[in-house]
Parts: C-alpha cells; sequence; structure tokens
C-alpha cells in the first residue's frame, strides 16, 4: 500500500537580489504520512517548517521555489502538477488551517460563504444541499445555532469561533490530510484545550491525517504520532512520538525537550542559547555545531549523515548511533509518562 | 513578496546587523545613481544656473529687428537670429524656455522646502506633543486637505497677488498638509521604539528627544515626499501662469507660454505650445523618477505614497 | 452604526468650520476686504458705504458670525459681473462641469481600475512595467498641455474632433481624457497598492488554499476588498473634477464652474472666487462624508457594529 503523503528529499530556496542571496528554507527533507496518522514538525521560528508546507501545497510566496526533490501525494506526483491541476488537490485533497484566526477569514464575505466554497467547488453541491453541508460542518465545529451564524461576518465571532471556523472551512472540502500551521498559537490558553480535543475528535470521526506545525511540544505529546524536529532546512531527528520524547538523540531535540513549555503556555522556546543561522549563509559542518553542547570537532567540518537508529527513527548528528532492537521494549513505559506528563500540564 | 511567512522573515531581518545594513545601504545607494533622471535633470538645472550665459537674448525684451511670430530654424522663412522663433511680442523662444528653467525649478524647490518644512514641523508637533495640539493640527490639515489643492492655490494667489516669491509661500502653503499627516503617522510610530521611549524615561526633554531621535528617523520619509512633491508644485506654479495668476510677466514661465501660445495652435504654429509643455514633462519626470528611486532605495515602506 | 455616522457628521462640521475661519481670515489678513470686495474704480465714499453695508467696521467676531450665517443660509455673495448671487451662478454651471467629470471619471475607471488590477496580479512583469509607465506618465504630463496637443492633432491636423464648447458626444472626448488621465494614473496606483496589500492578506492565502479558481480568489475575493479604497478615491475625484477642472474648461471653453472661477480671476471678481472656493470646499466635505456612511453600508464591521 502506498502512503498517503510520501516526501523526498525536498529542496525549497528562495533566491533574491538576482541569485546574490540564496535562502535555503528546505534542504533536503523527506517524510512518510499514513492515512489517517498525525506528524508533529517542530522547530524554531525561520527552520523550514511552513516553507516544508507551502511546498507540500505547491504555493510557496515569490521568489520561493521547489529546486528538488518530489512530494508524492497518494501515489501521485504533486510537483509536477500544473497550478490548475494543484487547484483540485487544495482543498478537497489537503487542507490547510492557518496561524492567524483574525486575518484568514475575508471580511466582506458572510461565514456562509467562506464555509461552503470548497463544497461548492470541489464536491460540486448546490442550493439546499450545499446549505444543508454548511450547517453539518458549523455543527461539527461546535458553533451554536449554526443556521442563524452562518449568515453572519467574521468581526461578530470571538478568536477561538473563527478559527473553528477556519476549522470548518478546512473539512467542508473533505480532504485527505490537513496542514496545521500552528492552529492555536493566537488562542487563549483554555481555547487552545478545546480546540485540540475538537481537532482529535474530528480527525477520529473523518479519518483525515494531519500535519502539526508546532512550537510546542506539548501539543506535539497530545496530538502526534510521529514527530520530526526540523533545524535550518533539515530535518535533523525524526520517529515516533514515544521514541523520541523518551530517548532523543540529537542534541536538539534534547535542548527543544529540556525547554518544553506546559501546555498552554504563552512563551516560545527561548531557552537552547544563541539563535538560529541565517539560512542564506550556514556554518559549515552541521549547522548546529555552534550551538550544541556536545559538538565534536568533526561537526565543525563535516555534515553528519542520517543515522537510522531504528525502524523509521533516524537522526542526523555525529554523535547517533544505531540501536540494539533490545532495547527498545524497555522504553515504553517512561514514554507513557510523558504523555501523563504533558496531559496534566493543561 | 506575497505571503512570505513570519519564519522567514525573521530569518531574513535577523541576519544583518544594524550598522552593516545601514552602511550596504548608502553603498548601494552611490552605486546605482538613477542614469535617465539625472541626465534629465542635470542639464536643466545647469541651464537654469546660466541662464544668463547660456540665453541669447534677454527673455523680456524683443529681439530688436525681429518680427513678431517668427518661425522656427525648421520651417521655411526662418530668422536665424531666433533659432525657436519669436513670440506674440517678438521675444525669443529659446531664452525664454532658458530662463523659463529658472522660474520653474526655483518654484519647484523652494515650495517644496517652504511646504515640507511647515508640514515636518507641524506632523512632529503634532505626533510627538499629541493632546490638543495633535487635535488643532490634525483638524486643520483635514480640513485644508479638502480643499482641492488648485483651487486653494487660485484663491490665495487671486488674493495675495502675483509674484515668484508669493507663488512660492502660497504653494507652501497649500501642499505643507500631505508632509504634516504622513510625518505624524510616522512620529506617533516611532513613538513606540523602544530607544525612544528609554530617551523619555531617561528624562531627556522633548526637545532632545525630538532632535536627537525623532527628526533623524522621519527624515527620510520628509525626503522621498519632497522629491515627489517638486514635480507637483512645478506641474501647479505652471497652471498658476497659465491662468495668469502665477509668475507675472514679462518673466518667463513656461505655464504662461504655453497659454500666450494657445492662440496660435489654431494656425497650427504648435511648437509655442508644445515646447514649454515639453519642458514641464521632462522636469516633472525626471523629478519623479528620482523619487521613485530615493523611495526604493531610503524607505520601501513609503511605496504606497 | 448611527454612532459613526454622528462621530463622522460632528467631524464634517468643524472641517467645515475650520475652512470658513480659514477664508474669512485669508481675506482679511491679506488686505483691506473692501477694496477686493468693493467694484474696482469705486469712490472713497462708496467704500465707506460698502464697509458700513457688510459691517466691516465691526470687530472680527462679529463680521465672523455674520460672515458664517451668510454660508450657512447659502448665501455666499454676489457677483460683481453678473450681477447675481454666486451661489445661483455655481448651481447654473454645476451640470456642465458634472458631465464633464463624469465623462472623465468614467476614462479614468477604464483605464485606472483594469491597469492597476494587471499590474498587481502579474506583479514585476511587462504588464506592470507598462503599467508603471502610464502611472508615471499620468503625473508628469499636465492634463492642460495634453488637452492642448490632443487639439493640435485631432482638431487641427485631422479636423476629426471640435477644438472647444460643449454639445454631443464628440466635443466630451478630448477634454474629459485631458482630465480624467491625472485621475487614471492615481486610481491605477491606487489599484494596484491596494490590491497587492490585500493578496498578502492571510484570507487569500486561505482562498487560495481551498483549491479556488485564480479567477474567483482575485476577481471577488481580493478585488472586493481592494475596490473600497479605489471607490472611495474615485468619489473625491469627481468632486474635485468638478470644482478644480479650471484649466481643461478654459482650453476647451467648457461652460463650467472652473470657467466660472477663470472669470472671477480674469475680471477681478472677487466674490465670485471666494464663493466658488467655499462652494467647493463645503461639497468635499459632503462628499467625504458621504463616502464615509456609504463605507458603513458596504463594510459589514462598520454596518454590524453595536
Amino acid at each position: 500500500m502506498t502512503a498517503l503523503l510520501e516526501v523526498r528529499d525536498l529542496q525549497a530556496h528562495y533566491v533574491s537580489f538576482g541569485g546574490e542571496r540564496v535562502v535555503k528554507a528546505v534542504e533536503g527533507v523527506s517524510f512518510t504520512l499514513e492515512e489517517g496518522e498525525t506528524l508533529g514538525v517542530v522547530g524554531e521560528s525561520g527552520c523550514g517548517k511552513t516553507t516544508t508546507c507551502q511546498a507540500i501545497v505547491n504555493l510557496l510566496p515569490p521568489p520561493g521555489r521547489i529546486v528538488g526533490g518530489s512530494i508524492a501525494f497518494a501515489g501521485e506526483e504533486l510537483t509536477r502538477k500544473s497550478q490548475r491541476e494543484m487547484r483540485h488537490i487544495r482543498g478537497a485533497q489537503i487542507a490547510m488551517i492557518l496561524q492567524d484566526p483574525m486575518a484568514s477569514l475575508n471580511p466582506l464575505f458572510s461565514i456562509y460563504r467562506q464555509v461552503s466554497e470548497p463544497a461548492y467547488y470541489h464536491r460540486a453541491l448546490r442550493g439546499r444541499g450545499l446549505r444543508e453541508r454548511v450547517r453539518e460542518l458549523l455543527n461539527a465545529v461546535r458553533i451554536p445555532s449554526p443556521a442563524m451564524r452562518m449568515r453572519e461576518y467574521p468581526h461578530q465571532m470571538s478568536g477561538g469561533m473563527r478559527q473553528r471556523i477556519v476549522g470548518a472551512i478546512a473539512l467542508a472540502g473533505g480532504p485527505r490530510l490537513i496542514i496545521a500551521d500552528e492552529p492555536t498559537t493566537n488562542l487563549d490558553v483554555t481555547i487552545q484545550a478545546q480546540y485540540l480535543d475538537l481537532l482529535k475528535e474530528l480527525q477520529d470521526k473523518t479519518g483525515v491525517a494531519i500535519i502539526f506545525i508546532t512550537h510546542n511540544l506539548g501539543i506535539v505529546a497530545r496530538m502526534c504520532d510521529k514527530l520530526a524536529v526540523m533545524y535550518a532546512g533539515k530535518i535533523v531527528e525524526a520517529g515516533t512520538v514515544r521514541e523520541l520524547f523518551n530517548a532523543p538523540r540529537h542534541p536538539y531535540t534534547k535542548a527543544l525537550l529540556g525547554s518544553m513549555p506546559k501546555l498552554g503556555s504563552k512563551e516560545k522556546l527561548l531557552a537552547i542559547p544563541g539563535h538560529p543561522p541565517d539560512l542564506a549563509t550556514l556554518p559549515p559542518g552541521c549547522a548546529f555545531h555552534p550551538r550544541c553542547p556536545e559538538a565534536l570537532p568533526t561537526c565543525a567540518t563535516a555534515e553528519p549523515p542520517e543515522i537510522q537508529v531504528i525502524g523509521s527513527w533516524s537522526a542526523r548528528c555525529w554523535r547517533a548511533e544505531p540501536q540494539e532492537i533490545s532495547a527498545t521494549d524497555a522504553t515504553t513505559d517512561s514514554a507513557k509518562d510523558i504523555h501523563a506528563a504533558a496531559a496534566v500540564g493543561d | 513578496m506575497a505571503f512570505v511567512t513570519e519564519q522567514t522573515r525573521a530569518a531574513l531581518a535577523g541576519s544583518a546587523p544594524i550598522l552593516a545594513g545601514l552602511r550596504r545601504r548608502w553603498l548601494r545607494l552611490a552605486a546605482g545613481l538613477p542614469v535617465v533622471p539625472l541626465a534629465i535633470l542635470i542639464p536643466f538645472v545647469l541651464i537654469a544656473v546660466f541662464a544668463n550665459v547660456v540665453a541669447p537674448y534677454d527673455p523680456t525684451e524683443p529681439i530688436p529687428g525681429a518680427k513678431l511670430f517668427e518661425p522656427p530654424f525648421w520651417a521655411d522663412g526662418a530668422n536665424p537670429a531666433a533659432l525657436l522663433g519669436t513670440d506674440f511680442q517678438g521675444r525669443d523662444i529659446l531664452s525664454r524656455l532658458i530662463y523659463g528653467a529658472r522660474v520653474s525649478l526655483i518654484v519647484g524647490v523652494m515650495g517644496t522646502i517652504v511646504a515640507g518644512g511647515v508640514g515636518t514641523t507641524l506632523g512632529i508637533m503634532a505626533g510627538y506633543l499629541g493632546g490638543w495640539v495633535d487635535q488643532v493640527i490634525m483638524r486643520i490639515t483635514d480640513a485644508w486637505l479638502a480643499l482641492p489643492a488648485l483651487v486653494f492655490a487660485i484663491f490665495l494667489a487671486t488674493m495675495v497677488g502675483p509674484s515668484m516669491w508669493n507663488i512660492i509661500i502660497i504653494l507652501g502653503a497649500v501642499y505643507w498638509t500631505r508632509y504634516a499627516r504622513v510625518i505624524r503617522g510616522e512620529v506617533l510610530s516611532l513613538r513606540e521604539r523602544e530607544y525612544v521611549k528609554l530617551a523619555e524615561i531617561a528624562g531627556a526633554s522633548s526637545a532632545r528627544v525630538i532632535l536627537r531621535h525623532v527628526l533623524p528617523n522621519v527624515l527620510n520619509s520628509a525626503m522621498v515626499l519632497a522629491s515627489l512633491t517638486i514635480g507637483v508644485v512645478i506641474i501647479a506654479e505652471a497652471s498658476l501662469s497659465f491662468l495668469g495668476v502665477g509668475v507675472p510677466p514679462p518673466e518667463p514661465a513656461w505655464g504662461s507660454m504655453l497659454a500666450d501660445g494657445r492662440s496660435m495652435l489654431m494656425v497650427g504654429d504648435w511648437w509655442l505650445t508644445v515646447l514649454p509643455g515639453l519642458c514641464i514633462m521632462m522636469v516633472v519626470l525626471a523629478t519623479q523618477l528620482m523619487g521613485d528611486w530615493l523611495r526604493v532605495r531610503l524607505d520601501p515602506q513609503l511605496r504606497n505614497l | 452604526m448611527t454612532q459613526f455616522i454622528i462621530r463622522r457628521t460632528f467631524y464634517a462640521l468643524i472641517s467645515l468650520f475650520i475652512l470658513s475661519v480659514t477664508i474669512f481670515a485669508i481675506v482679511r489678513l491679506t488686505g483691506d476686504p473692501v477694496t477686493m470686495l468693493a467694484e474696482p474704480g469705486a469712490r472713497a465714499e462708496d467704500l465707506d458705504r460698502l464697509r458700513a453695508e457688510w459691517g466691516l467696521d465691526r470687530s472680527w467676531p462679529v463680521q465672523y458670525l455674520t460672515f458664517a450665517k451668510n454660508v450657512f443660509t447659502g448665501d455666499l455673495g454676489k457677483s460683481f459681473n453678473y450681477q447675481m448671487p454666486v451661489s445661483t451662478l455655481y448651481f447654473q454651471r454645476l451640470p456642465a462641469s458634472l458631465q464633464l467629470a463624469l465623462a472623465a471619471t468614467f476614462i479614468s475607471f477604464i483605464i485606472g481600475i483594469p491597469a492597476g488590477l494587471i499590474s498587481a496580479v502579474k506583479v514585476n512583469s511587462a504588464w506592470d512595467n507598462a503599467g508603471k509607465v502610464v502611472a508615471l506618465f499620468g503625473l508628469a504630463v499636465p492634463g492642460f498641455w495634453l488637452g492642448l496637443v490632443m487639439i493640435l492633432i485631432f482638431s487641427v491636423w485631422l479636423g476629426w474632433l471640435p477644438t472647444s464648447g460643449q454639445g454631443g458626444i464628440l466635443h466630451l472626448i478630448m477634454p474629459s481624457v485631458a482630465l480624467g488621465w491625472y485621475f487614471a494614473a492615481s486610481l491605477l496606483r491606487l489599484t494596484r497598492s491596494s490590491m497587492l496589500e490585500v493578496m498578502r492578506s492571510e484570507y487569500i492565502k486561505l482562498a487560495r488554499l481551498k483549491g479556488l479558481p485564480g479567477y474567483v480568489v482575485i476577481a471577488v475575493h481580493a478585488f472586493k476588498n481592494a475596490l473600497i479604497p479605489v471607490l472611495t478615491l474615485a468619489g473625491i475625484n469627481l468632486v474635485v473634477m468638478i470644482n478644480a477642472g479650471v484649466i481643461i474648461e478654459v482650453i476647451f471653453a467648457w461652460p463650467g464652474i472652473g470657467r466660472l472661477l477663470y472669470e472671477g480671476i480674469f475680471q477681478r471678481d472677487f466674490p465670485l472666487v471666494q464663493g466658488v472656493v467655499i462652494q467647493a470646499g463645503i461639497m468635499i466635505v459632503l462628499i467625504n462624508l458621504t463616502i464615509d456612511i456609504l463605507y458603513a453600508y458596504i463594510d459589514p464591521r462598520i454596518r454590524l457594529a453595536k
């Protein structure tokens, strides 16, 4: 069976000043997502998380371009599709939830209009069928009295409601994958938790796969099956949430886990000393070595290879080593503890 | 750039330390001087400055012995003494065009300086002092902006009576409002910056904060606005002169030359109107291009002005 | 929304007050108004009589109140030349100016909005550069000169169009292009920048992510939002064109308000000039207010605000 989404060696660059400056926002990213699975993508600002997702739907802002790699969605290669062909994927197969609920809705159009569009264009619903569908969707995202609310305008809704409406829009075309780009960063703490529960519930109902972009490892622990940690345009460590939370191999993953805020906390991950590097002028060797507490002399000169730790678990670090098979079972219990800790956090 | 994410933008912004960025900006400023507008402006400025040297005749007196409406050199029966022919009083068109450049540029530059000076000062006062000062200045700005610039200028010129310096002051009075509004907005956002707040907390006097922190920062915007205003002021002066309330005769102004030549248009003597118009167009085009260039270099945020 | 309208009306009244004070002050600061307000060549005793008649011998506040009362009741003074109230003259000329301004608005729309739209959608392309050139020339080529050049080409040389006067549609072509030219450029610039700003917004990003057809994203989602400032400008432009088309009306002998103003200047008919200026100011303040209120109806954020 083919995976729902298979990204191989994706490279996306922003070339500006006539080629003088090349920002390698995504440089050789690979991951696989199965139907109904949830992948968390974490990393600091500017590590290429958002660019990766924009590349998947082929909507990189200019001057961004996909310069290499492949994106296979349900066996179909997306990088070779035209914008016209991609239109039938976006909204219908792959939907996206953006960061800012206040800005994501068009102020001049009614909620009905905005929620109904994907269903109108992708599922050819009209008239009563369309209205019924919008009502169902609004019901599903717990908008009270949807028949009345759908005639209203975005400014009449609270932030939490608007983000739920954005969720309804994402579901409207019946997608198989939703990419949620930090969907809760602009929400209040209690509303964050409610929203996450809602997403989880909708996922259980519809079987949609989710890619969750976030700063917040608490959200990952609560929502995701798999985790990819990005740094400077690369995935530095990937594996199941359980594996990575329990025994992270990459020093950056360790640092992130060490600075993990509680779920709902507003503070960002700033506890790691130093700043992420400028993607146009990356340091030689491992991009993380200037900030790495465990850096070896080789780290400054040679780029670490991707080490397969075990199964789908991999890390790009000179210190990482393949793991003995017997050790895995022992880690299971402590991973559960972390889940529990995250749940207590809210 | 349509939807660059916050992350990418942060990565771009965080890349260069501010000082290096400033230096690079000025280097690039010097490296990419705009060729086209300078190639137009420099000759015009030189001609204006050295009008008395360049011009073959006194622009206000008829050429002795010349007839009225002599045709230019390319037409039959041209008078070799008057290259571009003569006007309805037998004055040399070429000399009048040359001196006209002086009038146009003086009014354009001085009018802009008056407008910019008054507008920037009032804009800083409104934005920095706030309260009733702000209210009074901004309400006046709003009200004055309501009058179409040309109508307001005509009214003032009719009241005050024509002279070149009056026109400068009048155009300054008409156009300062645009500066006041933009500069006030800039100052309001500057006041939110940390270093301005710190200076205030540290007990620096208002005058000191304005001179050290506010003024240098709004100067960029004022410069960009000024480069874009010059052309507008030049056209306004030409319009007033055309209507007979601008620079008074016999001073040569391109606007009044246009008006004088209008009657001859019907008989096909097009150069009397086309030439001064072309001069206006070239100068304004060049100042606009300079302005666009400055705007891109100094302050990309002002691109929508 | 009622509150919004009340606030805007209040601002409009303040603007009118400031305008009236400005004009009143300018007239009195720049010389003895009697010499301006009296017919040229009046004798000294006539001047004194006029001074008493207009209350110019009284204190400034009293004078201002009289002036404001007159303006408020629509009395803008009497033209020497026509021996008629200025407001009557103004409204006699209004239809001609309105006709010209509407035609010029039409011209500026069909050039400015599509060109601005294409420039924004195809940003940094050849289309965009062409748009930039049009915008540049719109600002740099004075409309009155364009008008004269058109007369030269289409009337004098080709003999296709009438040189001047009001009449059929042919009479309208050149003056409306000359007048609308500058405004087309300003509409182009605003349409472009407004579209670009909207296209950068999150909701347009989401509209694309929904998989809507490109024309729906641009023509429906983006354009509707981008149009608000453009229509505002167009409304203001219309009133400016009605009142400030002086030179174009002079060149084409168009019997509108601009030409009335020119006659006022030419014949030193001071009350006429002052009256037209005041009337122009009032109209613009009122149209600004109207646009603000229309905004409230178009934009649900204001319409539905409590």
